[in-house]
């Protein structure tokens, strides 16, 4: 019955995931993703084109065999495009069981925040109209922008005509 | 539900058991029904019968487990007895009746509802259809019915009386489950719930099969021990307990006061020890029960997983050997051993491949059902013939090409076959035949579907097409090919009225979309009045492509080799723009638009000049035109895999089907020629 074990250990895993956040940087702004969406980071690698695509998604790289889709989370949040570096980093992300990479300027670090310590998009929305954003950490002085990960993966138009 | 833990993993087995169990079965019958039911066919399905009743019983789905216990019942019957008055035709339809029941249980439970389907109707009719033969037959039987076969049948009948006292002999029972089988309690809590229907269970060790965890673990070392009373004979008993999944061996003896190891007093049954020994030999579990596992059911995607590994591998050697830091070295002995590295990964990468083949018997052998349901409502005679059927192909394509199959069976048999009295008129046998060939030719498997009946009348095609508006051009203009071709537009139909069977134009829609998704080709024969012939030209594999890379600036593009006609470069002056700006190309006398790849796809490229690049010649279809590309990169074979979910669901992009990964890691994207065909026009 090891598979009754398992999946008694798996609510506990996602435990130890709560309230983490992998902090990572687009410009000045520091922002986090929910740690259980990341599955790893790599540095930069060849993307190639896939036509017809929004500008955002860049193409598609070559995992370790694995074909995945990268997105620039810059173009994203329709942000100027900033040229790649050796600071640039794929975040590989596993959202709705898809698989995708997402480029950022760089990556921090993982921090605990904890639900006191996070605004709720309600109170924020003056402040911050972003459609991505769920809600604001608070880390000492510094403020994080929390992702949330299944907007950012759903068609700009589709979410604007929902909006309207 | 159940008192015992139901968990995923076991309702997974359960289907797959199920199902094949049922495939099995539909076919026995079906072929039965066609050549008599012969013992060995009755027993046959006997044993699948018991065995979905087992696991059905197991698994708490009652109406499934008590209606084939019901068709158990029918088919004991017919096996003890050998009734001679017997209408199988009515026998079959009951039969089919209820495995058409618990495959739409089964769908239900694959779906994750509730197998709810009541199943008491039937299970009447059946036992109504077994009173009425026993009826018609057991007059003129008693006399036959020897006293050895009484007091076998008579149980059967006694079944739900209850106990029978005090007096039940009492047996044990020691019974080991196959290494590595898993889940050993669980399956021996299954053989003290089914035997609770034949016997008092007394007692069994380890007592707590369900909540204990470490029962599964005394089973394995010490095997599970039973003690049961039962007025029922011995063999019931035994064959109830060889039916159980799994079984590796059994013992089972008397225990009520006559010595248990004496074989004579056990009423004439082998020593215990020569029936495991038997049991060892794979021959003897056929006998009841589950044959022996020389076939392994594998997940595809562990399949789909290794395939992948192995394509990664390839291009990691490619990496290694072809290294650039290797350059102008003087590598003799590397070279033999990267040679030798070359041979094991290539046939490494076929027998994996090879895994992945079926052959089509059983998706052809399903037709069967299809042509007898069909010719008995539609009253016509029709026999299937089918040749080649162990063609294997990838298991994706089997998937692909079964409900085509299925449509143009149907088609054939509807509006190719005529009614026997048209038939003899017409000079044919009354029975018409249909031909479901396979052949393997290259790289592609060619499945024929031929019927010998009233084939296809041009001008009805022609008339029924104009009068839907669906004529593209002029019809003295068409080709046959292009006539009989109609037949796959959506909402075609020649048909006046719609019967159960076709009419509604969709069917025809059917194969052909779903050709075309796995690469296939349709094409149509016929010749009014001596029948119809289509064919079916589909990719021996869907995972592996013969392709020509091309590059576009930094991007690299692959060509179905098969589509290519040509690669040349032109000259200047054979260019022909017209005043819309489109690029065309005479070649040979016949005119050929250009497509530039750079522009179509928005890819910045410092060759424009036709000088400069290539142009590819591809056709699909019938319809040529000319891919302009960089440069060639050459011929290789390559591993097609899908876009990524996310990239598919922004929306389907022209003309590609998929990408691969090139030998230096970098990613390719694959063209699709018929789909960038009809986004030029």
């Amino acid at each position: 019955m090891s598979q009754l074990e398992e999946r008694l250990s798996e609510p506990y895993e996602e435990d130890t995931l709560q309230g983490k956040y992998l902090i990572f940087k687009l410009g000045d702004e520091s922002y986090g993703i929910e740690i259980r969406f990341v599955i790893e980071i790599i540095g930069l690698q060849p993307i190639t084109v896939v036509p017809e695509l929004p500008e955002y998604i860049q193409g598609i790289i070559n995992l370790r065999g694995k074909i995945i889709p990268v997105m620039d989370v810059r173009l994203r949040f329709k942000k100027p495009f900033r040229e790649y570096n050796d600071r640039t980093c794929v975040i590989v992300t596993d959202i709705e069981e898809m698989t995708i990479g997402l480029i950022v300027d760089s990556v921090s670090e993982v921090l605990a925040i904890s639900e006191a310590e996070i605004v709720s998009p309600t109170e924020m929305n003056k402040l911050y109209s972003s459609r991505y954003i769920k809600g604001i950490g608070s880390v000492g002085e510094d403020v994080k922008l929390l992702l949330d990960c299944d907007k950012l993966l759903q068609d700009k138009d589709l979410a604007l005509l929902e909006s309207l | 539900m159940a008192d015992y833990p139901i968990n995923d993993q076991m309702v997974e087995m359960f289907i797959y058991e199920t199902s094949q169990n049922i495939e099995q079965l539909e076919q026995s019958v079906v072929m039965s029904e066609a050549e008599g039911f012969t013992p060995v066919a009755v027993n046959e399905i006997m044993r699948n019968m018991h065995t979905i009743k087992g696991s059905a019983a197991m698994m708490m789905y009652t109406a499934v487990s008590t209606l084939a216990h019901a068709m158990e019942d029918l088919f004991f019957y017919l096996r003890e007895r050998r009734p001679e008055r017997v209408d199988y035709s009515v026998l079959s339809d009951l039969v089919l009746d209820g495995i058409d029941f618990i495959k739409v249980e089964l769908h239900k439970i694959k779906a994750g509802e509730e197998a709810d389907g009541d199943a008491s109707l039937l299970i009447a009719t059946i036992h109504e259809f077994l009173a009425y033969v026993k009826q018609t037959n057991e007059t003129n039987e008693t006399n036959e019915a020897s006293a050895a076969e009484a007091p076998t049948a008579k149980p059967e009948m006694s079944r739900f009386d209850g106990s029978d006292g005090p007096a039940e002999p009492v047996y044990e029972a020691v019974a080991f489950f196959q290494d590595g089988c898993e889940m050993e309690n669980v399956r021996a809590f299954g053989i003290v719930h089914g035997l609770s229907e034949l016997a008092t269970v007394l007692s069994h060790e380890p007592k707590d099969l369900v909540g204990d965890e470490t029962s599964a673990e005394a089973i394995r070392k010490g095997g599970f021990r039973l003690r049961f009373a039962s007025a029922k004979p011995v063999e019931e008993l035994r064959a109830f307990l060889d039916g159980t999944l799994f079984l590796q061996s059994l013992e089972l003896f008397r225990a009520d006061g006559e010595a248990p190891p004496a074989p004579e007093a056990t009423l004439g049954m082998p020593q215990p020890a020569d029936r495991q020994a038997a049991k060892a030999l794979p021959k003897d579990s056929a006998e009841y029960g589950q044959p022996a596992q020389s076939m392994i059911s594998v997940n595809v995607d562990k399949l789909d997983r290794l395939m992948d590994l192995v394509g990664e591998m390839v291009i990691a050697e490619a990496m290694v050997t072809q290294n650039p830091d290797l350059k102008g070295l003087q590598l003799d002995r590397f070279n033999k051993a990267a040679q030798l590295l070359h041979k094991i990964t290539s046939e490494l990468q076929d027998a994996v491949m090879s895994i992945r083949m079926v052959p089509l018997t059983a998706t052809f052998q399903k037709m069967h059902r299809i042509v007898r349901d069909m010719s008995r409502n539609l009253g016509k005679e029709v026999r299937l013939r089918l040749v080649g059927e162990e063609t294997e192909v990838d298991k994706n394509v089997i998937q692909h090409i079964s409900d085509p199959l299925m449509h143009l069976i149907r088609n054939a048999i509807d509006h190719g076959i005529e009614p026997p009295a048209d038939r003899q008129k017409a000079g044919k046998p009354a029975f018409g035949t249909v031909t479901l060939e396979a052949k393997n030719a290259g790289g592609d498997v060619y499945v024929l579907i031929k019927d010998e009946g009233r084939g296809l009348s041009k001008a009805k095609l022609l008339a029924k097409a104009r009068e839907n508006g669906l004529l593209a051009k002029p019809e003295s203009e068409m080709s046959d090919k292009e006539i009989f071709g109609l037949i796959f537009l959506p909402g075609f139909s020649t048909k006046d009225s719609i019967s159960e069977y076709s009419g509604r134009g969709v069917g025809m829609d059917v194969v052909s979309s779903n050709l075309s998704q796995i690469g296939g080709v349709i094409s149509v024969d016929s010749e009014e009045g001596s029948g119809t012939t289509i064919m079916l030209k589909i990719p021996l594999t869907l995972a592996i492509i013969d392709g020509m890379t091309i590059r576009v600036g930094s991007s690299r593009y692959t060509v179905p080799t098969a589509s290519i006609v040509q690669s040349f470069r032109p000259a200047e002056t054979d260019i022909i723009r017209d005043p819309d700006g489109n690029e065309m190309i005479l070649v040979r006398g016949r005119c050929y638009s250009i497509v530039r790849l750079h522009e179509l796809y928005g890819v910045r490229s410092d060759t424009s000049s036709f000088t400069e690049g290539i142009l590819v010649m591809v056709e699909h279809d019938g319809a040529a035109y000319c891919l302009f590309a960089d440069e060639l990169l050459g011929q290789q074979q390559v591993v097609v895999k899908a876009l990524p979910e996310y990239i598919k669901r922004m929306g389907n992009i022209r003309g590609l089907a998929g990408c691969t990964l090139l030998g230096d890691g970098s990613i390719s994207l694959i063209l699709d020629t018929g789909a960038l065909n009809g986004a030029i026009r």
